[in-house]
This record gives structure tokens, C-alpha cells and sequence, in this order.
């Protein structure tokens, strides 16, 4: 069958789906308003209420001024019985999320200084060359395993399994079987980066993790998803809220992803690189940002104690997202040996990808409506916004960027990478600084000593991410053309990059050291240092228990 | 329970989907796909140096991939015709690549089969390219003062040679080479035009 039949077929079938899930909805009464479930993450009186554990006593009062200004009402006192709940949940969670919050940042410093490395060897090639660990091609997966792998991963596991609990209003189950997949997957990271440094690496970009190793990364996902589900068997909430939609789906996605992409002895020549881009995109697409999305829905809206604008558009958003994402891979293979076909079902996926980009944009900002301001008040906050307007930037590149005639120019230069680092660094990981900012203090019972660093660590990460995506977004376009002009030797594409690929350094080192500062804050928080200061008020019966748990 | 089946079944069908459209479709089109008559498979000595290829990351700066006339001038730069299915009949892993801060290399051994000028490019690429930015890999290779019977000296500019030393490669280094040479997809492939890849392969 030629390819203009396969499309117009492919286009033709998804009308009809898109027609049916119409239908469906509209029978299910989908298209009208659901308040209550949009209310889950409060409890009864709670709306209205500010909730940022990252503030202390003032800052935090200055924000619930800002928020009953414009809330209008007093907000009223909670129901016990729900915060009670909370708090079981919250005490059942604390370890494993400890753990792999902790995890998190140990790679998070190893993979940004491989990244900095990696990118002023770029301008410095004779620099660090003598050991084969050292050199770029391995330092640079050293950096990508530790960051997409290590930090990345591992924070979202703690964010799904810190959430999950108080979604539910129900203890976690199995909180050991967590660790053990906790441990599990965190051997595999560190054997993996030990085998990549020593050049054992199954050569394929996002799938270097050699399969053998791999294993202990499913055994892992294995024993958090059956935790994960038992939990979620035993809820005692009634609306499973949208965040749980999201995390439930992508751990299943990614234990999938893996195994089908890691399948040993399967995928050969074209159809191995099929599925690798399939893999790599879907590890972003299925995993990084849903999960992402899902902290966005609970910790932007907690923080202002107002509900989010429409509960069944982020359902929409939700379904599109699982659609449309999990067929994008193949636009990595414009041009290439591969099927036609295939190339433009994905060209049109990811254009598709507008809609779920459109339904978050449309919900959060309905949310955020009059309350821009808060930001100044609430770091959480600020990091969380910062992250959801990334996403819609960087969706939106991506969706154009899939375009054949863009390709043309930006396929295989440093304009891809800088799309990358805005997805993976603007987007996910400032929602993941977001997240620990507020979950910390509840699950070790300390305030942030500092609160001035929360400001310079947002400062240096934002400024250091722009200033790394402008440049090389510019850099990696005239790459692009100056490859695309046969008149000009190639030599030239790579002379035209390298003061952009020195500004990429320069914003490199300020999100490095943004880093530093962020773990060490964190340290000094773990370690009691700091200013004294008392926990939260609402743990406070609980406090010293706590404390005896985590070893003051 | 309602919605928890209703999610995991949502969830698992649009992954179906996804792995059907994706993985299982192109895998059905390609598999019967048969190495063109001028394709040889790699040696041992090749695939060695495949290994160490994979091994120092060099696919995430070389492709391997040249494209369609129409597309990108990737055949005026004398990187090749467009490549086929077939043309990686004997890859695994594939190494497509998806960068190209350094050029093509699909074809690299046609264009560059000298064994003197890879070790020496390999020691240090700024003696033969001065802007290069590939790095030099110093630690593929031995700094002495004289060479053994079977080793197998570098041949630099002599400004790049360390004063009264002799550079000799280590096998890493000569098996790499030998990979880089193999890469050779200049034979005639029918039919000659890229919808040959769109094509059944039965």
C-alpha cells in the first residue's frame, strides 16, 4: 500500500474515534462542569486556604492575605477527620519519599556537572581527553542517564508515591516494597553509569541502559507499581482525582516502555531505530510529562486553595495527551531510511499534540485568572507557573518543529538539544524543584532554613535556562542552514556554532550552580542546621515522634 | 473500581495503539528485507571496532543516515545516495545518529580509506582539520620512544609528534579504523529511488 492510502486511512480512522469519544462524552454527561471532583485535594473548608509549606510564618501569612483579598471569603476550619487522613498519609509516605527525593539530588549534582563538562568540551575539545571515561561521547551519557534517569525519575517516583496517599486518603501499602524497588532502581542507575564510563553501553540514544542492567530497573518498577496499586485498591476517597489519572498511567507507560524498547535479541538496522525514537519520545512523552502534569494539578491549585477552573478538561487533556503522545516518536526520522508512512503519522500526532498543550494552557491559566501576583508571595508557586508556561512553550516548538520543512534546517543541529533542555530542564525539572520546595517540610518536618536561596536558586535556574535555550536555539538554526547551503563547506556549519555553544556553558554554569546551591540548602535542612525553627503547625502533636524517625 | 479498570484499559489501549503503529507495523514491513549484492558483512575485526565506536559515543556526532537530493545536500558533500533498509541489514545496534556537529560517515570509507589519516585524525584531529571540534583520543593510542615489530606507528604532521617520541596505535584504535573503512555503501542499490522504502519487501 503507497503511503498517501495509508495517511488518508489513518486520518480517516481517527475522525471516527475522535467522533465516537464525542458521543461517549456527551452520553456521560462528561461536558458539563463536575465541581466536586476538582475539589478532592481539599478538604471541606479548605478552599481559599493558602497552602505552601516553603514559607515561613510571616511570608506565609502575607500570602493568605493575598489570597482571602481575593477570595472574598474567610476561609473556614477544616474537617478534622480529613487531615487526619492527611497526615496518616503523609507519615506512611515519608521514608520512600525521602529516599528517592535524596537520590534525586545526589544525581542531579553528578549529572549537571557531566553536563557542564560535556558542553565546555564542545569549545575545549583537547580538554580532559586522557582517560577513555572522560571523553564526550561518554561523559555526555553519563549526563543524560543521571539527569533523565536519576534525578528526573527519581523525583517523580517520590512525588507519585508522596501524592498518591493523600489523593486516596488512605495510608500507603507496602511502603517497603517501595524502598526495595527504590533500591532496585537506583543500583541500575549507578551500575549503569559505572558501565557507560567504562564503555559498555547498549548504543542507542536513551536506551544505553545495557538490557542486562535494565532488569533491576523493571524488578523495581515492578515492586513500586504493585505497591502502588494496592494502595490505590484500598482508597477511601471517592473521586480518583486527575493527578492519579496521570501518575497511574505513566508508571504503567514506562514500565511498558522499557521493557518493549529494552526487548534483547528483537529489533535490528531500521526497524531498532524505529523503535528507538518511538522509546525516546514516549520516555518524555509518557513518563517525564505527565507526571509533571500531574503535580502541576495538585500543587498549583493546593497553593492557592482554589479549585481548578475545569475538572473534565484536564480529562481531555488527559486522554489526548495518551493518544496522540504516545505516537510522536518517528518525526526523529525525517529524512531518513524509514518507511514514509510512518514519518507523517507522527508529523500529525504531534500536531494533534496541540489540543491536551491547549487544555492544560486553557485550565491553568482559567485557574491562575486575577492571581498572577500570588507568585511573588510563593515559590512553589513561581517554580510551578515557570514550569507550565515552559510547557506550553516548548509543546507548542515541538509540535512545529515536527514539520518536515523545519526538520530541514533543524534536524540533527543544536537546536534540537536546546529544545530538549527546555522541555526536560524549563518544563519538568522546575516543577520538580517546585514540588520538593513544598513537599520537604512535610516530610521532614523543617522548614526550609534559608528562604532567601528558594529565591536565588529560581533566579539562577530560570536566567541560566533561557540564556541556554536562546542561544542555542539560534546557534543550532544557522548550524542548520549553513548545512543546508551546498555552497558552503561543512566545516563552516561547526565554526558558525561555537560562541553560542560558549553562551550554552554560560547558562550551563548558572543552572550548575543553582543546583549546588538547591542540594546544598536541602542538606543543611536534612542536617538540622540553619536558623531553629519549628515545623508546621498542622504536625505539631506529631512532631517529635517524627523527629525520632528520622533520626534527630 | 469503575475508574480505575476504565484508566488502566484506556491506558494499555492507547499504548497498543501506539506499539502496533509504531513498532509492530514497521517491524512486519521490513523484516523480510534482504542485504543488497554489494553489502558484505562486518568482519571480526570490524565489529570490534564498531564496538569501540558505540562504546566512545561517536553516533552522538556522526550519523549515518544521507539524505534524499531533494531533501538536503548530503550527496554534494560526497556523503552518498540516499541510504535503504537494506543498507543496514547487518547493523545491531543501528547507529542512525541523530546529530551532525561532525559529518556523515555512511560512506566515510570511500572517502577516506587511508589507514594513516584515521590514527592521525584519531590522535589529534586539529592536525589535519585545524577548527575541528572532535576530540582527540590520546588514550587509544601509546607515546614511546620505539616502536615493536607489529605495532603500527601513526604517521603525524610533525608538529603534533611529542619531541624525540614515536606515536603507535593500540589495537582499539586499529580496529576502530578498520570499522570506519568498512563503511562503504557506494554499490548501486534497485530500484535506485527512495521509494524503494516505501515499498513491501515481499
Amino acid at each position: 500500500m503507497d503511503s498517501a492510502l495509508l495517511s488518508l486511512l489513518a486520518a480517516f480512522l481517527l475522525s471516527l474515534i475522535g467522533l465516537l469519544a464525542f458521543i461517549w462524552s456527551l452520553r456521560k454527561g462528561l461536558l458539563f462542569e463536575n465541581p466536586r471532583a476538582a475539589a478532592t485535594i481539599f478538604a471541606p473548608g479548605e478552599i481559599g486556604k493558602a497552602d505552601d509549606p516553603a514559607l515561613g510564618g510571616y511570608a506565609a501569612k502575607r500570602l493568605q492575605e493575598e489570597i482571602s483579598a481575593s477570595h472574598g471569603s474567610e476561609p473556614q476550619a477544616e474537617d478534622p477527620d480529613e487531615i487526619e487522613d492527611r497526615i496518616a498519609a503523609d507519615r506512611s509516605s515519608a521514608f520512600p519519599v525521602f529516599m528517592f527525593i535524596a537520590f534525586g539530588c545526589m544525581w542531579l549534582i553528578l549529572g549537571a556537572t557531566a553536563g557542564l563538562v560535556s558542553s565546555l568540551k564542545l569549545h575545549w575539545p583537547d580538554w580532559l581527553v586522557s582517560e577513555g571515561w572522560m571523553t564526550f561521547g561518554r561523559m555526555r551519557t553519563v549526563h543524560l542517564i543521571a539527569v533523565l534517569y536519576g534525578w528526573i525519575t527519581n523525583v517523580e517516583l517520590g512525588i507519585i508515591v508522596w501524592l498518591l496517599p493523600r489523593l486516596l486518603r488512605t495510608p500507603l501499602k507496602g511502603p517497603l516494597w517501595v524502598m526495595l524497588g527504590g533500591s532496585f532502581i537506583n543500583v541500575g542507575i549507578a551500575s549503569s553509569i559505572g558501565a557507560i564510563g567504562a564503555g559498555w553501553s547498549d548504543g542507542m540514544e536513551y536506551l544505553e541502559i545495557p538490557w542486562q542492567i535494565g532488569l533491576f530497573v523493571q524488578a523495581g518498577m515492578v515492586c513500586i507499581i504493585g505497591s502502588v496499586f494496592y494502595t490505590l485498591l484500598h482508597r477511601k476517597a471517592h473521586e480518583l482525582y486527575v493527578s492519579v489519572w496521570y501518575h497511574i498511567a505513566a508508571l504503567l507507560w514506562i514500565a511498558l516502555l522499557f521493557t518493549v524498547g529494552k526487548l534483547p535479541g528483537i529489533h535490528f538496522g531500521v526497524q531498532q531505530a524505529m523503535t528507538n525514537w518511538w522509546y525516546g519520545h514516549n520516555v518524555l512523552g509518557l513518563w517525564f510529562t505527565p507526571v509533571a502534569l500531574g503535580a502541576i494539578y495538585y500543587f498549583l491549585p493546593k497553593t492557592i486553595g482554589r479549585r481548578v477552573r475545569s475538572y473534565n478538561l484536564s480529562l481531555l487533556g488527559f486522554w489526548t495527551l495518551a493518544f496522540f503522545y504516545a505516537q510522536v516518536g518517528g518525526h526523529h526520522l525525517v529524512g531518513g531510511p524509514v518507511p514514509g508512512w510512518l514519518i507523517t503519522l507522527s508529523i500529525v500526532q504531534s500536531m494533534m499534540m496541540i489540543i491536551p498543550v491547549a487544555a492544560f494552557s486553557i485550565n491553568m491559566a482559567g485557574t491562575m485568572w486575577g492571581r498572577m501576583r500570588l507568585a511573588l508571595y510563593s515559590p512553589t508557586l513561581r517554580f510551578m507557573m515557570f514550569g507550565g508556561f515552559m510547557y506550553l512553550l516548548s509543546s507548542l516548538q515541538g509540535s512545529f518543529e515536527a514539520l518536515r520543512s523545519v526538520q530541514q534546517v533543524a534536524h540533527f543541529t543544536h537546536f534540537t538539544v536546546a529544545h530538549a533542555h527546555l522541555g526536560a530542564y524549563g518544563f519538568v525539572s522546575m516543577i520538580l524543584f517546585g514540588a520538593i520546595y513544598f513537599m520537604m517540610p512535610r516530610v521532614l518536618h523543617w522548614e526550609w532554613p534559608y528562604p532567601k536561596l528558594i529565591s536565588l536558586h529560581f533566579w539562577l535556574a530560570s536566567i541560566g535556562i533561557l540564556i541556554y535555550f536562546v542561544f542555542l536555539s539560534w546557534g543550532g538554526w544557522l548550524q542548520g542552514l549553513a548545512m543546508l547551503d551546498a555552497t558552503r563547506e561543512f566545516m563552516e556549519s561547526v565554526r558558525v556554532t561555537i560562541p553560542y555553544l560558549q553562551w550554552r556553558s554560560v547558562g550551563g554554569g548558572l543552572m550548575w550552580f543553582g543546583h549546588v546551591i538547591f542540594v546544598g540548602h536541602l542538606l543543611v535542612m536534612i542536617l538540622r542546621f540553619g536558623p531553629n525553627r519549628t515545623g508546621e503547625a498542622l504536625f505539631a502533636p506529631e512532631k517529635m515522634k517524627l523527629e525520632m524517625m528520622h533520626g534527630k | 473500581m469503575e475508574n480505575e479498570a476504565k484508566l488502566t484499559a484506556g491506558a494499555m489501549t492507547t499504548f497498543g495503539i501506539a506499539v502496533a503503529a509504531l513498532v509492530i507495523l514497521p517491524y512486519i514491513q521490513v523484516r523480510d528485507v534482504q542485504p543488497p549484492e554489494g553489502l558484505k558483512p562486518y568482519t571480526s575485526a570490524e565489529l570490534r571496532g564498531r564496538e569501540i565506536y558505540v562504546a566512545n559515543g561517536c553516533l552522538y556526532c556522526h550519523t549515518q543516515q544521507p539524505r534524499d537530493r531533494s531533501f538536503a545536500p548530503d550527496f554534494d558533500r560526497g556523503w552518498g545516495r540516499v541510504s535503504t533498509p537494506g543498507d543496514y541489514y547487518y547493523d545491531k545496534p543501528h547507529l542512525l545518529g541523530s546529530m551532525r556537529t561532525g559529518p556523515d560517515l555512511m560512506n566515510i570509507g570511500v572517502r577516506q580509506p587511508s589507514m594513516d589519516w584515521h590514527l592521525g585524525h584519531l590522535y589529534q584531529p586539529r592536525a589535519y582539520v585545524p577548527d575541528s571540534i572532535m576530540p582527540s583520543y590520546p588514550y587509544m593510542f601509546e607515546v614511546k620512544d620505539k616502536a615493536e615489530d607489529d605495532e603500527i606507528v601513526v604517521k603525524l604532521p610533525p608538529k603534533f609528534v611529542p619531541s624525540g617520541k614515536i606515536v603507535v596505535a593500540r589495537p582499539e584504535a586499529v580496529d576502530l579504523v578498520k570499522y570506519l573503512q568498512s563503511l562503504d555503501r557506494s554499490y548501486p542499490i534497485l530500484p535506485p529511488d527512495p521509494q524503494g522504502a516505501n515499498k513491501e519487501g515481499r
